[in-house]
């Protein structure tokens, strides 16, 4: 069953299907991002197919991929209850600058897929076409910039609410809270206020 | 206030049938034992703090038992778990409509100082956004800890201190037992203590009491 899903979709899409393999069982292709939404109305519509269920759809985020407008790969992961298979179908899109980081929403093939594209929207900054509500999801509308991607710096925080200094608390507020190796978890407790100095 | 500590004896009363005290002393004990809680739970500490609420742990003893979900009838906030930057404007919001006087504890390792969520989403402690008076270290804090760090705030209530402080953690008994020389009976250990045969053993012993 699940080889020939694989023939099935090289069967019929061609070029379009740019690598496939299958390991212990799970089947992964490779797809053009201009076949996507094609590629998927098929696998959803299609008897033989019949891919009913959607299991999660994210992104990755590949920087040394950049320069074949390769950054962000999107990953769906399916699965068929009638017909017991599951299946992982990757696109690559964008450039260093997520120029083109822009693929057709899957959102009217499966409608669980309306919030997984509005996190992969928010983390990675994909743009899904044809999304009824492409909105940030996880993140507030303030925040600046897709804190998933890897040139976002790790301690960049982007506070709502102004932070107290110590002149407002009375007293040296870094001194409070950092507990000893005995006295529960330490943790390094730099990143508070350091977001200027790392952006 | 004074920063003189209050001594509780002042309070009782002598043979003469009345009690001198100060006023702020006096109103320092009627606080502390009148705590009204807004238990602002967003994470797993919220399980702890369950159980510190509930009747095995029982923070009734203490004069802290009633929760109260307006912050405009509270006047002890417990920030119990992680609190993300989205959620900081909420909790800034939940400080501030409370009355004064006030009190905030900081239960666990991410309210107070972010824990290991040291990325974009969390803020680093609440003391960078409110006043807070007692952390409690701990990934969840036991019971006993957060039974604890009330009774600090209780004691600093009755003193007028407003500084913070940390609850230190206890010795856990456990410790001390497995380093015993002599085997640990609890784990399922033998005692070497015991004569190879014959005599009284503490097995024995212990079999002739529940006999």
């Amino acid at each position: 069953m699940t080889v020939r899903v694989l023939d099935k979709l090289k069967e019929r899409f061609g070029s379009a299907i740019l690598e496939t393999h299958s390991n212990f069982g799970d089947d992964t292709a490779l797809v053009a991002p201009a076949s996507w939404k094609e590629i998927c109305t098929f696998l959803r519509k299609d008897p033989q197919m019949d891919f009913d269920l959607i299991i999660d759809l994210c992104g990755v985020d590949y920087p040394h991929r950049a320069e074949t407008n390769e950054r962000i790969e999107i990953v769906l992961h399916l699965c068929s209850l009638p017909k017991r298979a599951r299946l992982r179908l990757k696109t690559r899109v964008g450039d260093e600058e997520l120029n083109g980081a822009e693929v057709d929403s899957v959102t009217h093939i499966w409608p669980g897929a309306n919030w997984f594209e509005r996190e992969t929207f928010d983390m990675m900054g994909v743009k899904f076409r044809g999304h009824p509500d492409l909105r940030r999801i996880l993140m507030y509308p303030e925040f600046e910039g897709h804190p998933l991607l890897k040139d976002y710096p790790a301690a960049r925080t982007q506070p709502l609410v102004q932070y107290r200094n110590e002149e407002e608390a009375g007293l040296p507020l870094e001194k409070i809270a950092p507990f000893r190796e005995d006295e529960g978890m330490s943790f390094g407790r730099n990143v508070w206020n350091s977001a200027d100095e790392n952006n | 206030m004074s920063n003189q500590p209050t001594r509780t004896i002042a309070l009782e009363a002598n043979e003469q049938g009345f009690a001198t005290t100060r006023l702020d002393a006096l109103l320092g004990w009627a606080r502390k034992y009148s705590l009204f809680q807004y238990p602002f739970v967003t994470a797993c500490c919220g399980m702890e703090f369950m159980s510190v609420a509930s009747p095995r742990f029982d923070l009734a003893r203490f004069g802290a038992e009633a929760p109260r979900f307006s912050p405009r009838q509270a006047d002890l906030l417990w920030v119990v778990g992680t609190i993300s930057q989205r959620q900081a404007p909420v909790l800034r919001r939940i400080y501030e409509q409370m009355m004064d006087p006030k009190w905030v504890m900081a239960f666990g390792t991410c309210a107070s100082c972010g824990g290991f969520y040291d990325n974009y989403t969390t803020v680093p402690g609440i003391d960078k956004i409110i006043p807070c008076d007692i952390y409690i270290p701990g990934c969840p804090p036991r019971p006993e800890a957060a039974l604890d760090g009330l009774l600090l705030l209780q004691d600093k209530i009755a003193r007028g201190d407003r500084t913070p402080g940390i609850v230190k953690p206890r010795e856990d008994p456990m410790t001390h037992l497995r380093q015993h020389p002599r085997g640990l009976p609890l784990l399922g250990g033998i005692p070497n203590s015991i004569p190879p045969s014959g005599g009284p053993s503490a097995g024995s012993k212990s079999d002739k009491e529940h006999t």
